[in-house]
């Protein structure tokens, strides 16, 4: 366990890495000048090449890239021209936009995501194992093949096609509800909910259908297996043989796509942030590339692949915990 | 007004049962017109190879068929039930309480994801107003009762934690739970070693002497009956062949189809009556010879020796039985012989040439003369290729190149192993089993092998199918001076195809010999234990067994393991 642990963890370390070179070459490679960005429209050349100065772009790419490792381990400090900045460790740098720390940008962010990305998960698994145990049961009858297009129709539809379609239904043709607009639970949990409730129900019903396919073809397969015979053969009744003993035998597959899935939307579920206008992690990536502002960029995808790693370990750990003979390596 | 009180009470009375199954329009009678009856405390046993229906009618007495699209006709009354016309509730209440079925496959035939004690507990609530508390502890004293030791702390264990004999002893367990009137057991021990086999043979019998249960036993293995039933049935496509008291219809079989069923039986309890039983040329030229040969595989941070120092030498012409219970290292051993397998350790010789570390280039003169037959001719062959596309790859492999003489070559093989060659375009699945052994043998003979390692090459088949391909096998041998080595775990088939023998445990030769030698006045106390966990086919000298194995000690370490 601990081993397994440790082994992930360097691999983990490892990802990160590799991912932090593959942004730096892109955004050395890629065209425009973040240096007149961030100074603005009205800088002459001069005040371009200051700002150049300051933020370090002058140097070599992998003088850049070193600095920048430093900072995570020990913290670094910045120039802004009159005043000296310290930014501790773990230190991701300032974003050339907004002279912001990117790890509190990033901190600011993460509820609103949390949210999204909870409810979301709450919606897919009611929904989406739902439908798929209510499939695998009516096989064959006309339930069954509306679900089945039911769920392709979901899994088809682009996920802001989808949500397109709620906000023009909801708040403008049936008018149930407002525009959302995005509420911290902190300030005031009643309203928090109803403005996530359409990200909620675009993201939950998006990813359902996949968990709808899922759930059905791991019942399924259990319903056939033999240890199904031996309960019904010891006139033990459908609905335990059902409840207990096929849905048990669906749960691993599923909880273990529901981590993967969690960490993925924790990483930024960009089209829906950006849809719902949520300030969430995905909608600052947008922001960052559109802007050149390459610490922030680094920093969400950095972030993001902490994320997918930390859930890929999780499903592995829910999935040996929920079938015990999985020996995890 | 005289009460009715029936003079024996049938527990099973079965009449012109007939069960059709069908698939994509076709229909298949799986049991046609088949009748019979058991009194309560009596044991029957339904014989006949794959195929003959004898499962289906298992199914058929707890009502399984129902809902499946199973056709079933004629009367099957079970325990008082009439099991066709049972509503679904009776029928529940007559499953696992009335009539309890061991199934066939422990491992799967158990929720992987519950504990076997509360997988017990959760049937016997069904029959029971228990308290969950109450049902546990019922679980442990069945767990108890079938020899699972530290039952109380076993119970908490799911199935993989299990070695297979204690699976089976686990689902045995289940039947037990309610005290029911009849147990069913489908092929209860098909899966197991031969010394696991009759310790739940065993058990069987005195769980039915000290409750008076009835025992409806399904099996292929005719000598499994012998040991424990009142009467046997024999099943052949789906009808009666022949039915009677048990020594009756093995002592003197009446049918033509028992008695080739019967012969085809390898024993070992009769002189050896093989094929070649004429004189062979005397083992002249050592072919291989192996000495102190090892293999280990690592297991995490350990490393586990499945063959550990395994002397023994092969002669022209002549046949090795190899034998021994899964997990003994006869496969590894098999496979190092012939070197798909490298040796960690040791010398291998092969006429005169070290082969134990050769490189592949120097192996390549000998790998022709070194082939090997597989256990399952299903998975042996691809699936995706002809038959005789798999036949020719040896030949190609040589550097055959003129197509025609390579087809001609295979058709020639196929019609050897007694095949039609026209089937030469054919894919595996439209062979039976039998059939696609003898692909997997001609695909051995295409290289023109001096020595052929024969992994289980019969374990998957039928008894009548097996002896056709032992006789094959046997005749190939004489024909081609071949050198055999027979891997097996059936200390009978070794017996009849054997020249010498050796037995195998822990990766390590217990005991090696003549035929004569090993079976005649078997040295080792395991060799003496294995050969008394063979099943007979005389139910009296069966009995006789019975009480012999409870005297021999079980040796240390194997009482938790099975």
């Amino acid at each position: 366990m601990t081993r397994y642990l440790l082994k992930r963890l360097g691999g983990a370390v490892l990802v990160l890495l590799v991912l932090s070179v593959v942004i730096y070459g892109l955004f050395y490679l890629a065209p425009g000048d973040p240096a007149r960005l961030a100074c603005g429209e009205r800088c002459s050349t001069q005040q371009v090449a200051q700002v150049r100065e300051q933020l370090g772009l002058g140097d070599p790419v992998y003088t850049q890239y070193a600095h920048f490792l430093r900072g995570i381990v020990a913290g670094r400090d910045y120039s802004t021209g009159t005043a000296l900045l310290h930014c501790d460790a773990p230190c991701l740098g300032f974003s050339y936009q907004t002279d912001q720390q990117v790890t509190s940008l990033i901190l600011d962010r993460l509820p609103a995501t949390l949210s999204l990305a909870l409810g979301a998960m709450v919606i897919w698994l009611v929904i989406g194992v739902g439908t798929g145990l209510l499939s695998a049961l009516r096989r064959g009858g006309i339930t069954e093949r509306a679900l089945t297009v039911l769920t392709l129709a979901g899994t088809g539809t682009p996920v802001f096609i989808l949500g397109l379609l709620l906000l023009m239904l909801v708040c403008a043709y049936l008018q149930w509800l407002p525009f959302p607009t995005y509420v911290p639970f902190t300030d005031d949990p009643e309203q928090w909910a109803w403005n996530m409730l359409l990200p909620w129900l675009t993201l939950g019903l998006f990813e359902s259908a996949k968990y709808a396919r899922l759930t059905r073809s791991s019942t399924l397969e259990t319903l056939a297996e033999d240890h199904i015979r031996t309960f019904r053969a010891y006139g033990v009744g459908e609905r335990a043989v059902v409840g207990r003993h096929a849905l048990r035998g669906a749960v691993p597959p599923v909880i273990a796509l529901s981590a993967l899935d969690f960490g993925s939307v924790m990483g930024g579920a960009v089209l829906t942030e950006s849809l719902f206008n949520i300030p969430g992690i995905g909608k600052s990536l947008i922001d960052g590339v559109r802007e050149i502002d390459l610490p922030v960029v680094v920093g969400v995808v950095l972030v993001t692949g902490t994320a997918v790693v930390v859930a890929n370990v999780v499903a592995d750990l829910l999935y040996a915990a929920a079938d015990r003979r999985v020996a995890l390596l | 007004m005289t009460p009715v009180i029936p003079v024996t009470e049938q527990l099973i009375e079965v009449e012109d049962l007939t069960v059709d199954f069908v698939s994509g329009g076709e229909t298949v009678r799986a049991v046609d017109g088949l009748s019979f009856s058991l009194a309560a405390g009596r044991a029957i046993g339904l014989v006949g190879e794959s195929g003959s229906g004898k499962s289906t009618v298992a199914g058929a007495l707890l009502g399984l068929h129902r809902g499946t699209g199973a056709r079933v006709g004629g009367a099957v009354r079970v325990g008082g039930t009439d099991v066709g016309t049972a509503s679904d509730r009776e029928l529940r209440a007559l499953r696992g309480a009335v009539a309890a079925m061991v199934f066939q496959d422990p491992l799967s035939s158990l929720d992987p994801y519950y504990a076997v004690g509360d997988q017990i507990a959760e049937v016997y609530r069904v029959h029971t107003d228990a308290t969950r508390r109450a049902a546990r502890a019922r679980a442990v004293e069945v767990l108890d009762r079938v020899g699972i030791p530290d039952a109380a702390r076993r119970a908490h264990a799911r199935p993989h934690e299990f070695s297979g004999g204690m699976r089976q002893r686990t689902l045995i367990a289940m039947a037990l739970a309610c005290e029911p009137r009849l147990l069913i057991a489908d092929e209860p021990t098909t899966a197991l070693d031969v010394t696991v086999q009759a310790q739940i043979l065993d058990l069987l019998h005195d769980l039915r002497a000290e409750t008076g249960m009835g025992l409806l036993l399904v099996t292929h293995d005719v000598g499994v009956a012998a040991e424990s039933v009142d009467e046997v049935l024999v099943m052949r496509h789906g009808r009666e062949v022949e039915r009677g008291p048990v020594a009756e219809v093995l002592g003197a079989p009446k049918r033509t189809y028992t008695r080739t069923l019967l012969s085809s039986v390898p024993r070992v309890d009769t002189p050896v009556a093989r094929a070649a039983a004429q004189p062979r040329p005397a083992a002249g030229e050592v072919l291989l010879e192996a000495v102190g040969l090892r293999r280990e595989f690592r297991r995490g941070r350990r490393s586990v020796a499945a063959v550990d120092g395994v002397s023994l030498t092969v002669g022209a012409g002549e046949t090795l039985g190899v034998v021994g219970e899964s997990g003994s290292g006869k496969t590894t051993l098999g496979r190092m012989l012939v070197r798909l397998l490298d040796p960690t350790d040791g010398r291998l010789r092969y006429r005169g040439a070290e082969i134990a570390a050769a490189s592949e280039k120097e192996l390549r003169p000998h790998r022709r003369e070194l082939q090997m037959i597989f256990q399952d001719p299903v998975a042996s062959l691809n699936p995706r290729r002809s038959v005789g596309e798999s036949v020719a790859d040896p030949l190609r492999a040589a550097g055959a190149a003129d197509e025609e003489r390579i087809v001609a070559r295979v058709r020639e093989l196929l019609e050897r192993v007694g095949l039609d060659p026209d089937r030469y375009d054919r894919y595996p699945h439209e062979f039976s089993g039998g059939q696609r052994q003898r692909v997997g043998i001609a695909r051995a003979l295409a290289a023109e092998p001096r020595l052929i390692v024969c992994d289980e090459p019969v374990s998957a088949l039928d008894v009548t199918t097996q002896a056709q391909v032992v006789a094959l096998l046997a005749e190939l041998q004489r024909e081609l001076g071949l050198a055999l080595v027979f891997i097996a775990h059936d200390l009978a088939v070794v017996r009849q195809v054997s020249d010498r023998v050796a037995v195998m445990r822990d990766g390590r030769i217990v005991e090696q010999g003549t035929v004569e030698e090993v079976y005649g006045a078997p040295s080792d106390p395991y060799t003496r234990r294995l050969l008394a966990a063979v099943p007979v086919l005389d139910p009296v000298l069966a009995a006789a067994r019975r009480s012999a194995r409870k005297a021999l000690p079980e040796p240390a370490g194997n009482v938790v393991a099975v």
